[in-house]
């Protein structure tokens, strides 16, 4: 990656000698409107999230507009309950149940892809597409009629197979039921874009070293921990940071399906700073849970974050 | 064997990863008595196009496809206009603060959005923009701004210069090579960057939800879709032929899209 970045660097020092000579101001010109929308809808906002985090910062507050300094009484207050570190608990538990079997799942699929023969590889491979494709709030829809109580699928089929105990059971009743749902949904949803890059990843690995370490009387087990998981580590590392970033932040779903209930059992992080804003007005604490939860997430990729500017600033 | 039992995990993985959608196409084209059974059908024994006649003569469908087209599609604009020149200057110019741009699109390509929802509440709020359709094309034009810029950075990348040098000898200005001799080679790229913008903005339901909240006439599909049991009832019917509906631009997307697919994500999170 990095070869392929130099090989398009240096032609343009041709250009750059010439751009020079013409004033250095116009490469600034030209990203200026994209620091201007970065800065308006993501710096500022930010900036203004942590500044309200420090603030008293109500109803009142909201619609009066200005408000007193309030030190670290929202840190405190929310560090200082038992919920919030509920809500950490359960936001830890809820990214590592899903990027593990994201991680899980689509190596294996990867790792089968190969395997099979081209149609059934084809078949496979759209199919999974065909779940990429599928938005988060048409997934949301079809999963709450999967699960419905009375008439869903799922039901029929559990009794079917013999667990009658599921008959009439009414999934979005019970928290445990419902978070498992959600790990589903998202685990369904995540699967294809690991799956297809691994494989994608995979295809790039010459037969020749599988064939050397068979030769050296390597098993299946021994050939994926010494040829093809060295090989693909970066990879592996790039799309398990991503499935970290997209499922500890992930908003969408929850909110359409649970709302962060029943009785809680869904709220993570993101959903719990939205609830205490959104229902109890207390902005203040919502941006004080926001921006712990950002805190958080920077402290879990420091490794991911670490390589990215080493690459990118050599 | 070794063969049988690979070919039935392919199947388990198949059947899993199409059932969902199968399930909502079946559902939105059964009739109602055999919605309402307690042995589902698996195959639709008398198709009709009742739920979708239901969706579409749902209360205000024009207004929110309208929207979702509407914010959609400029931010999509926006975010190419704005992204091209910047991803010019960082593929082909050298300048001091370079390394420093690409790195803030990074970053800004993982932030964490879902953490932005109240300050943005907020600041929509004091900017007494609340429940209008402008703030979310600017919302979804600053989430898929860092991608594009990343994207079309590779796509630019990937001209060779001496193409544009050789305009330049011909006495072109810098603009003019570039739109002549640069732009027609970007346009495959900037047809499949503008689609996955497309695909972002159309799901968006975050903050949708969060900034239009009083008036009906300004929500998206997305929203519109949360809110179906308000809206249908328990009517699963309307309900799967409305997420169909909703689905379709995607999927007609996705299969524009093909092969890309799988490189474009990947080229927004490695570098291009």
């Amino acid at each position: 990656m990095a070869r392929t970045l130099a090989r398009t660097v240096r032609p343009a020092l041709v250009i750059e000698a010439r751009s020079r000579r013409k004033g250095a101001l116009w490469p600034y010109l030209l990203v200026a409107p994209a620091l201007a929308g970065f800065a308006c809808l993501l710096v500022y906002p930010l900036a203004r999230s942590v500044v309200i985090s420090f603030q008293h910062f109500r109803l009142g507050e909201l619609i009066r507009g200005g408000a007193d300094f309030a030190g670290l009484a929202n840190y405190a207050e929310a560090l200082g309950g038992p919920e919030f570190w509920a809500v950490v608990r359960r936001t830890f538990l809820w990214t590592a149940a899903n990027v593990v079997l994201i991680m899980v799942i689509s190596t294996a699929v990867a790792l089968m892809l190969p395997h099979l023969g081209r149609r059934m590889r084809l078949a496979v491979m759209s199919g999974m597409v065909l779940t990429w494709a599928t938005p988060v709030l048409a997934a949301t829809t079809i999963f709450q009629w999967l699960f419905q109580s009375r008439l869903g699928v799922v039901n029929w089929l559990l009794v079917r197979l013999g667990f009658d105990s599921f008959r009439d059971y009414t999934w979005f009743a019970d928290g445990g039921a419902t978070f498992a749902i959600l790990v589903a949904l998202v685990v369904w949803q995540s699967v294809p874009f690991a799956a297809l890059t691994l494989y994608a990843g995979l295809t790039t690995i010459p037969g020749e070293l599988y064939e050397a370490a068979r030769i050296d009387g390597a098993g299946p087990w021994q050939v994926f921990g010494r040829v093809t998981f060295p090989i693909l580590r970066p990879l592996f590392g790039l799309i398990t940071s991503l499935e970290v970033i997209w499922v500890f932040t992930c908003f969408a779903q929850i909110w359409a399906i649970s709302k962060g209930g029943p009785g809680g059992a869904t709220a993570t992080l993101p959903v719990y700073a939205f609830q205490i804003a959104q229902s109890l007005h207390r902005y203040d604490l919502g941006s004080a849970v926001s921006t712990l939860t950002v805190l958080m997430l920077l402290a879990v990729l420091v490794v991911h974050l670490r390589r990215m500017f080493r690459e990118e600033a050599a | 064997m070794k063969r049988a039992a690979l070919n039935l995990a392919a199947l388990g993985v198949l059947a899993v990863s199409v059932f969902p959608v199968y399930w909502m196409v079946i559902t939105a084209f059964k009739p109602t008595v055999d919605i309402l059974t307690e042995t589902p059908a698996f195959w639709p024994a008398r198709p009709t196009l009742d739920h979708f006649a239901t969706a579409v003569r749902a209360a205000g469908f024009w207004t929110f496809w309208r929207n979702s087209l509407a914010v959609t599609a400029g931010a999509v604009l926006l975010a190419l206009v704005v992204a091209l020149p910047s991803a010019f200057a960082v593929a082909r110019l050298r300048w001091a603060g370079r390394r420093g741009f690409i790195l803030m699109v990074f970053v800004a390509q993982t932030a964490p959005w879902s953490a932005l929802l109240v300050p943005v509440y907020i600041i929509a709020r004091d900017a007494d923009m609340l429940d209008r359709l402008p703030t979310l094309t600017l919302v979804y034009f600053v989430t898929t701004l860092p991608f594009t810029i990343v994207t079309l950075r590779g796509f630019i990348a990937a001209v060779p210069p001496e193409l544009e040098e050789a305009a330049l000898m011909d006495g072109c200005g810098r603009a003019e090579a570039f739109r002549r001799v640069v732009l027609p080679l970007l346009a495959p790229g900037l047809m499949s960057t503008s689609l996955f913008g497309f695909i972002t903005a159309w799901n968006e339901f975050a903050f949708a939800n969060a900034l239009m909240i009083k008036d009906q006439g300004d929500r998206t599909l997305p929203i519109w879709l949360s809110g179906f049991s308000n809206v249908f009832g328990t009517d699963w019917g309307a309900t799967m032929a409305a997420a169909t509906l909703f689905m379709l631009p995607v999927l007609l997307v996705f299969l524009v899209l093909q092969r890309r697919v799988s490189s474009g994500m990947i080229a927004g999170a490695v570098k291009g």
